[in-house]
Parts: C-alpha cells; sequence; structure tokens
C-alpha cells in the first residue's frame, strides 16, 4: 500500500465520522458530499477509475441534491402549517 | 429505552462484531494479492477475444451483460415509480403555482452563480457524451456518462432556470429518453438471441481495438444505458424538484 493509498483511506475513515457526528440535516448533506469526493479518491488510488467516476456523479452530485430537495420540502410544509 | 439499557444493548454487540472483523481480517489475503480467477482470466483474454481496452466495459455489457441488464431495469423502476408517486399528489394548480415560484426564483439567484451554471452546462454535456462513447476504451461508460448529462441538467437547474416537468399531461421528452434507453438495451440482448448464439451474444464486428468503433455491441449498449440514466435520473431530480417548489397547502 503507498502512502497515498494509507491517506486516502484514513481520510474516509475520518468523512464517514464527520458524516456521523454532523447533527444538522442541511450541514450533513454538504459533509456526505464531501465524503462522496473522499470515496472517489479513494477509489481512484485504488485504480477503480470506472468507479470513481460513478460515485463522482452518484455520491457528490445526485445524492446531496436528493437530500437538499427533501429537506426543502419538509421546511415549505412547516411554513405551511405555521 | 434509557441511555443505560441502550449502552448495555450496544456494548456486547460492539465488542461481538469488533472479535468477529478481527477474526476475519486475520484470514485475508495480504494486500494487493487479488487471487480471483475470472479477474484474471478476462485481465488476459478481454482485449484480445472483444477488442476493448477497457476491459470493466468488457465485463459490463458483454460477459456479465444480464447483470447490468437488471441494474438498468433496477432504475428505470425507480425512475418510473417516483414519478408515479410523486404526480399522484400534485394537481394542475400545484403545479402551475411551482412553476410560477420557480420563474420568480431566477430573480433571486445570484448573478455570479448563474453565470457560473450556464458556463458549465455546455462543457458538462460534452463530457458525458465524451464518457459515454469512449465507454469500451477509457474508463467511464454509459452510467458514469448518463449520470454526467443528468448533472448538465441540475447546473440548469441551478443557474435559475426551471428544468421541472411542465407537461402535466402528456409526455416529455425525458421521459420518452428514459424508456427508449432501457428498450435500447432490451433489443441488443434481444439481438444477441436473433442474429449470434444467445441472448448479449456480441453478434457484431469487433472492429481494431483502440478505435471508437470496436468491441462489438459494447459501445452500443454504453449508448443505450447513457440515453436511459441520463433520462432516468434528470426525471428523479424533475420530479422532486417540483415537490421542492410546490406547497401542499398552495397560498
Amino acid at each position: 500500500m503507498t502512502a497515498l493509498q494509507a491517506t486516502a483511506l484514513a481520510l474516509v475513515a475520518l468523512g464517514g465520522t464527520g458524516v456521523v457526528i454532523t447533527r444538522e440535516p442541511l450541514r450533513q448533506a454538504m459533509v456526505a458530499g464531501v465524503f462522496g469526493i473522499l470515496l472517489a479518491v479513494l477509489f481512484f488510488l485504488f485504480q477503480a477509475p470506472d468507479v470513481a467516476l460513478s460515485q463522482i456523479g452518484v455520491g457528490s452530485v445526485a445524492l446531496p441534491l436528493m437530500i437538499l430537495l427533501a429537506l426543502s420540502r419538509i421546511h415549505t410544509d412547516e411554513d405551511g402549517d405555521g | 429505552m434509557s441511555r443505560r439499557a441502550r449502552l448495555a444493548l450496544f456494548l456486547p454487540a460492539a465488542l461481538v462484531l469488533a472479535v468477529g472483523l478481527l477474526w476475519s481480517f486475520a484470514d485475508l489475503p495480504p494486500f494487493g494479492h487479488y487471487s480471483g480467477i475470472y479477474g484474471i482470466v478476462l485481465g488476459h483474454v478481454a482485449v484480445a477475444q472483444r477488442e476493448a481496452t477497457n476491459v470493466v466495459s468488457a465485463v459490463t455489457f458483454d460477459y456479465r451483460g444480464v447483470d447490468t441488464l437488471g441494474e438498468e431495469f433496477i432504475l428505470f423502476a425507480a425512475a418510473v415509480g417516483s414519478a408515479i408517486l410523486l404526480r399522484a399528489q400534485r394537481g394542475e394548480d400545484a403545479a402551475g403555482a411551482a412553476a410560477e415560484r420557480s420563474d420568480r426564483r431566477a430573480d433571486v439567484v445570484a448573478r455570479p452563480v448563474r453565470a457560473l451554471g450556464a458556463a458549465l452546462v455546455a462543457p458538462t454535456i460534452v463530457l458525458g457524451a465524451y464518457i459515454i462513447a469512449h465507454g469500451q476504451l477509457t474508463p467511464g461508460g454509459g452510467f458514469q456518462g448518463g449520470v454526467i448529462l443528468a448533472s448538465a441538467a441540475v447546473l440548469v437547474y441551478a443557474s435559475g432556470q426551471y428544468l421541472a416537468v411542465r407537461v402535466v399531461r402528456g409526455v416529455a421528452p425525458i421521459e420518452i429518453a428514459d424508456a427508449l434507453g432501457a428498450a435500447g438495451f432490451a433489443l441488443i440482448a434481444v439481438g444477441g438471441l436473433v442474429f449470434g448464439l444467445a441472448a448479449l451474444h456480441n453478434f457484431l464486428g469487433y472492429g481494431i481495438s483502440g478505435s471508437l468503433f470496436s468491441a462489438g455491441i459494447i459501445p452500443l449498449a454504453n449508448v443505450a444505458v447513457g440515453v436511459e440514466v441520463a433520462g432516468g435520473v434528470t426525471l428523479i431530480v424533475a420530479e422532486f424538484l417540483d415537490q421542492a417548489l410546490m406547497r401542499r397547502r398552495s397560498g
């Protein structure tokens, strides 16, 4: 294992912990997006560029976007009730 | 459940998990020593057999194409399902109100953000098309390129434009893309039955490895999956956007 790969593994572990300890959903969506990029870097360094490309698209664009849109819908409903 | 009870449940479970993990890690092969026979065989024969320099795409669209066919229809079902579920909740009035709100949104988005979003749309589309077209040559392919194309649609939204499905009745282009892509891959699979030996048999000429038109059905399947994924992901995002822009009790 190269130093780069070890660094990427450590960063992914840190990033995953970061997602878990972020309690506010909006911030958590952003941290999850950064975690997605870290995972993509990890896949790339472990010679899986195909998986890294999918991960960039799904993990750092589609997934945070879905969470953001769902949160936005929840907030609109709360406004409507108030 | 009290904090003490949760801890009492968690600690033994964590201990069992930790012991199990350590036990199984001890028997793992050393780092970098892959011992799967299929991977080694395919790594040696795929380029010679299929003229596809990206062996991953030869596996996903040829040797194990059935898996990809199934995965494609998972995404298709997800897109259709979210459209059916979310559209059932909205009337024409709500859709109209959402369209108005999104029109006002264009003035709210900061100008630099709109400019950046608009400037990135075209390069993103070109990148997505490139990734799809070179699926059999370089890393990437239909799924990756399709997701990139769909993120171009997200950029359109980020730059303050309304991309959601305005058509309440009738069929929007992204739905046609979703259906055509799924049907295209299924037809390629059937083509193997008609022109070859079995479903997903690579029945086209393989060409010269490294050229744009090589590896038989693999580039065709990449295009079909790319269109399907771009349509499907855009459809899901558009439906979610409609929901976000809509108030359940309008006014």
